[in-house]
């Protein structure tokens, strides 16, 4: 939780008064808050944590970091179904689990 | 260096660990701050691949982690009442309170919804007028600028159904905590990389000063890592006690404003429990007053809930870098993900759970047996 995962702005619009963009994340494409970066553009990269861009990066690093958290199966972790996870960490068939909901 | 060739790039890896190699004279003890620091180094053996006087030490920075059990039991508790849809991040599903985790109260029926941001959480308020919506607001200093604009949003739009439990964290009331304990080994700090991103670097000359401790801010790749310690190492071989940037590429020095004047305006710092190492003054935020009506343990009620840690778990040892999780009795055996006594294993982010991962067979063959998950 505590990562932070580089991400290229797709597009930015105004939703509720606020500045959000679509950011890709090495193909996982999420919602962000750019209130904390006003300026960040589209094509530009910024390490996003939680839904907010918190640090402009250059495109070079973006993509070194990525690599590794793909490697390091972060990635899976940040984006990653948290149910099944949680479901397999507690030895628990997840679908049987969700099936009892 | 069975690693090394990982790395992503092997040769610069090999000059930054000639050049640590032919600097150190003596033993150095150096503390990484931060829970992804520690995977990093567990997952690529940078703490082998360094000179024996080096020694890394492991901090408290797994969020995750220090969260204090009766925020956790609070946690529950609310999650179990009738109309509450509780929102947290994933990975505080498993972490055990006193006798259970939020995944068992999804199991008995409570609204558990995980979401990547607290932005969503304030969305299924928007979608649920009729219900409580509590989102789990918990972290250091890069998780609390988004929980404070969520919070900041819910009163701007006027959405009086969206509270926050809140049990925020920071990093350098720890570094002092840990500095003023007798039992204190550490003497240079790799910074939290993404922390300062945030809140720059301004924090941290005051306790270089004081406590004589180099302290560099340092990132999460194999080679930032390296780097860190590097500096780390050359400073305290000239007995300098400096704070040194690292990871200029993300952090600039005065971190981001925007964010920090948010911080300012939602949260008032405050003393915090840190999980296994009890409170620390200042340590923490909470709500402002002037955001009360959105703090879900006013909201709730919670306040009396107090809970004791489970004996067998020296999680709290392990966070303060007195002990090493594999020196814990119950690790691997008493201890395991799939069993957490403390949250330390069930993070990902959590040295006993990069201990669990990485380094299974080190363990005695016995252990390592017990160890094994059953899939």
């Amino acid at each position: 939780m505590c990562l932070a995962v580089p991400g290229r702005v797709l597009d930015i619009e105004e939703r509720d008064g606020t500045r959000m963009a679509n950011v890709d994340f090495g193909g996982v494409v999420k919602e962000v808050c750019l209130e904390y970066l006003p300026d960040l553009q589209v094509g530009e990269y910024a390490i996003v944590h939680v839904g907010f861009a918190l640090q402009r990066l250059d495109e070079e690093s973006a993509r070194q970091t990525l690599e590794l958290f793909a490697e390091l199966g972060l990635l899976q972790g940040e984006f990653g179904d948290p149910w099944e996870t949680a479901a397999a960490e507690a030895g628990v068939d997840p679908v049987e689990e969700v099936s009892n909901q | 260096m069975k690693y090394i060739d990982e790395f992503q790039d092997p040769e610069l890896a090999r000059r930054l660990l000639d050049d640590i190699h032919a600097t150190v004279t003596r033993p150095w003890a150096l503390m990484e701050v931060c829970g992804g620091q520690t995977h990093s180094i567990i997952r690529h053996g940078i703490d082998q691949l360094l000179p024996e006087q080096v020694e890394l030490i492991h901090g408290p920075g797994c969020p995750v982690c220090v969260t204090p059990l009766e925020v956790i039991d609070k946690a529950l508790e609310i999650a179990s009442r009738p109309g509450v849809i509780f929102c947290s991040f994933g990975d505080m599903l498993r972490v055990p309170g006193t006798g259970r985790d939020l995944f068992q109260v999804r199991g008995e029926g409570g609204d558990v919804r995980v979401v990547y941001s607290p932005l969503d959480a304030l969305r299924i308020a928007q979608q649920n007028p009729d219900r409580e919506v509590v989102f789990f607001g918990i972290g250091f200093e890069t998780t609390a600028p988004p929980n404070a604009m969520t919070v900041h949003q819910a009163r701007k739009l006027g959405i009086k159904n969206f509270s926050m439990l809140v049990s925020h964290v920071r990093v350098p009331p720890a570094i002092e905590a840990i500095m003023s304990s007798p039992s204190c080994r550490v003497q240079g700090f790799l910074a939290a990389g993404h922390v300062c991103s945030v809140m720059g670097v301004g924090e941290y000359p005051e306790l270089a000063e004081r406590f004589r401790v180099p302290i560099v801010v340092t990132g999460f790749e194999p080679l930032d890592i390296l780097e860190g310690v590097r500096r780390a190492v050359r400073q305290l071989e000239r007995g300098e006690h400096t704070v040194d940037n690292a990871y200029s590429r993300a952090v600039r020095p005065e971190g981001n404003p925007a964010a920090r004047s948010m911080l300012e305006d939602v949260f008032e710092v405050t003393d915090r429990a840190w999980r296994g190492i009890g409170v620390i003054p200042d340590s923490g935020w909470r709500l402002s007053s002037k955001y009360r009506d959105h703090d879900a343990e006013h909201r709730f009620s919670v306040s009396g809930i107090q809970t004791a840690e489970p004996a067998e778990c020296r999680s709290g040892e392990v966070l303060q870098g007195l002990l090493k999780p594999h020196e814990c009795e119950a690790f691997g055996t008493l201890c395991t993900p799939r069993t957490p006594l403390g949250a330390t294993m069930v993070s990902s982010e959590g040295a006993c759970a990069a201990y669990y991962l990485y380094r299974r067979l080190d363990l005695p063959a016995t252990k390592a047996r017990e160890a094994t998950p059953v899939v």
